[in-house]
């Protein structure tokens, strides 16, 4: 009798597993059908070669969209992915437990909490109304202060992952502690760095707030990086709000190169970092 | 060659807790002198005064003089002091990122060393005198970890050795091995006795018996004993460390 309850307890909680993971499943699965499903019709060679096109005209792309947005993004990581390793590096390995380092870790937790749009407004105030107008530059810049935080925190967790006894073991050889860091510990915290890394760059070029009045959009190529530039995100907000049927189609076409660009990113972060010895 | 060292008054603190009371120690040069004691007595904070390790964690502090040769190692920078003073650790502990080649040479290598000829020759002396050549010379470039415990902790050994210590320190290298690996690692730390100075930390007393010429016996951060390893065994000169090797306390 006893066992019989506790079967039936066991067999209970598995099926409260099992349906939680399930309504977990529904909407994201949901959500990538739907995108495949709208998106895969309208996705074709003129999407990536084309600029967009007045409305009512077929065939018009995202070519500006797609370029914008791979410029932003590397912009925003070759600010954001030194100042955040380094960061990391000092707060892991130099400066542990001071006040000072207690208040930026503080920080770096507030700012990766704070909506993106805070970010753009911040820009916004800071750099587009000083230098007088939208930019990839101006987009780049909040995209990177999104990703710093990021980086910084996933680049401590992974020093924090080495163990001391290996930091002792390069001291206790007559090794300096900057040489220790940069050839012994850092190497092994390596593939978690750089994935870390590749996270916050899928992160940040979904990113469709802090562009908006950072980058604005540009329905034409940009000339340069100190003029508005088109984005994925944006041109997807603005096609999709638009009353405009082709439009539709076209920034669920958008989406669908947005979501796989990001599980790319995502894929080889986790892939490319197989371990070298056999 | 290995170099004596002689250690007055040391004390060691962590913060508040005043760790070493005064130690007064003279350590042989191609010696092997064991230090035994129960746990929490000192013993590896001791080991770790004598390369400076003691003072890099924070809060800690030291006293008195160590003698290095002639020198005092206060005097002396605590970077280059460790490549006199070597040390094997209680775990073993290979750079995860480095392969067996690399692991024995780093010491070297990030310390200057770039000729590739003269790095294969210090890697397969330093592995022949770990005794740990002949099993790993044909996957030099296999990760140090792929190796077994004891492997490790040879490989360990050989690359404390590659930057030519005069002084190796080890603390406890046998606990977290079996007896098979336990014996190489004996024998190894005979055959390096006549060139070294060599300080090994162990809770086996067999073991202290085996390879050590001088034993010293330290209690509740004190050296409570010092003298030849079969005087201390069979005729010690204080009760406690009676009480200890025949087991009646630690
Ligand atoms: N990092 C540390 N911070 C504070 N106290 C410490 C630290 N390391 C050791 N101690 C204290 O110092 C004393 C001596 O420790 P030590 O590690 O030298 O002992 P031991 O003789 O090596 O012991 P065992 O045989 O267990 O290894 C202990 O009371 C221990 O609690
Ligand atoms: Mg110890």
């Amino acid at each position: 009798m006893k066992e019989y309850i506790r079967k039936y307890k066991n067999w209970l909680m598995l099926s409260i597993f099992v349906a939680a993971t399930i309504i977990a499943l529904v909407p994201l699965f949901g959500v990538l059908g739907y995108v495949l499903k709208n998106g895969l019709g309208a996705l074709n060679i003129q999407f990536f070669t084309n600029l967009p096109k007045a409305m009512g005209l077929s065939g018009g792309g995202m070519a500006n969209a797609i370029v914008g947005t791979l410029i932003m993004v590397l912009i925003a990581s070759l600010i954001g992915i030194p100042v955040g390793i380094l960061a990391g590096i000092y707060l892991t390995e130099y400066d542990r437990h001071s006040w000072f380092s207690t208040a930026v870790r503080f920080a770096t937790d507030v700012l990766t909490g704070i909506p993106s749009i805070i970010v753009g407004i911040v820009i916004y105030t800071a750099v587009v109304l000083k230098m007088g107008n939208f930019s990839a530059l101006a987009g780049g810049l909040a995209l990177a202060i999104i990703m710093i935080p990021l980086i910084i925190r996933s680049t401590e967790e992974m020093l924090k992952l080495v163990s001391h006894s290996i930091r002792e073991a390069g001291y206790a050889l007559g090794i300096s502690k900057g040489k220790t860091i940069l050839k012994i510990v850092l190497p092994t915290a390596a593939k978690g760095i750089i994935t870390g890394a590749m996270l916050a760059i899928a992160r940040v070029s979904g990113e469709t707030a802090p562009l908006l009045f950072t980058a604005l959009g540009n329905q034409y190529w940009a000339r340069s990086l100190n003029e508005p530039i088109a984005s994925l995100p944006v041109q997807i907000f603005q096609y999709a709000t638009s009353p405009y049927k082709e439009w539709h189609q076209l920034a669920w076409a958008g989406s669908l190169v947005l979501i796989l660009m990001i599980i790319i990113i995502n894929l080889a972060a986790r892939f490319a970092f197989r371990s070298r010895h056999s | 060659m290995g170099q004596t060292l002689s250690v007055r008054k040391l004390e060691a603190w962590y913060g508040p807790n005043k760790t070493l009371k005064g130690i007064n120690m003279e350590i042989e040069a191609n010696h092997v002198t064991a230090i035994i004691g129960p746990s929490g007595c000192g013993k590896s904070t001791f080991v770790r005064c004598i390369n400076r390790m003691h003072e890099t964690l924070p809060g800690t502090k030291v006293i008195g003089e160590i003698i290095l040769d002639g020198e005092s190692i206060y005097d002396q920078d605590p970077v280059a002091l460790r490549k006199t003073v070597g040390m094997v650790f209680q775990k073993p502990n290979p750079f995860p990122s480095m392969s067996i080649f690399e692991n024995v040479v780093a010491g070297v290598r990030l310390n200057g060393q770039r000729n590739k000829q003269n790095l294969q020759a210090i890697a397969e002396r330093s592995l022949r005198m770990a005794a740990l050549w002949d099993e790993v010379k044909d996957r030099l470039n296999y990760s140090g970890i792929s190796l077994s415990g004891g492997q490790q902790q040879r490989l360990c050994i050989a690359r404390a050795l590659a930057v030519e210590p005069a002084v190796l320190l080890m603390d406890e290298p046998a606990s977290a091995l079996d007896p098979i690996a336990t014996t190489h690692i004996e024998e190894l730390i005979r055959q390096l006795r006549d060139n070294y100075t060599i300080l090994i930390v162990t809770h086996n007393m067999q073991q202290a018996a085996r390879i050590a010429d001088s034993t010293a016996f330290f209690l509740n951060g004190e050296l409570v004993e010092h003298g030849a390893t079969s005087e201390i065994f069979t005729n010690p000169k204080d009760k406690r460390t009676e009480d200890y090797i025949t087991g009646r306390f630690g």
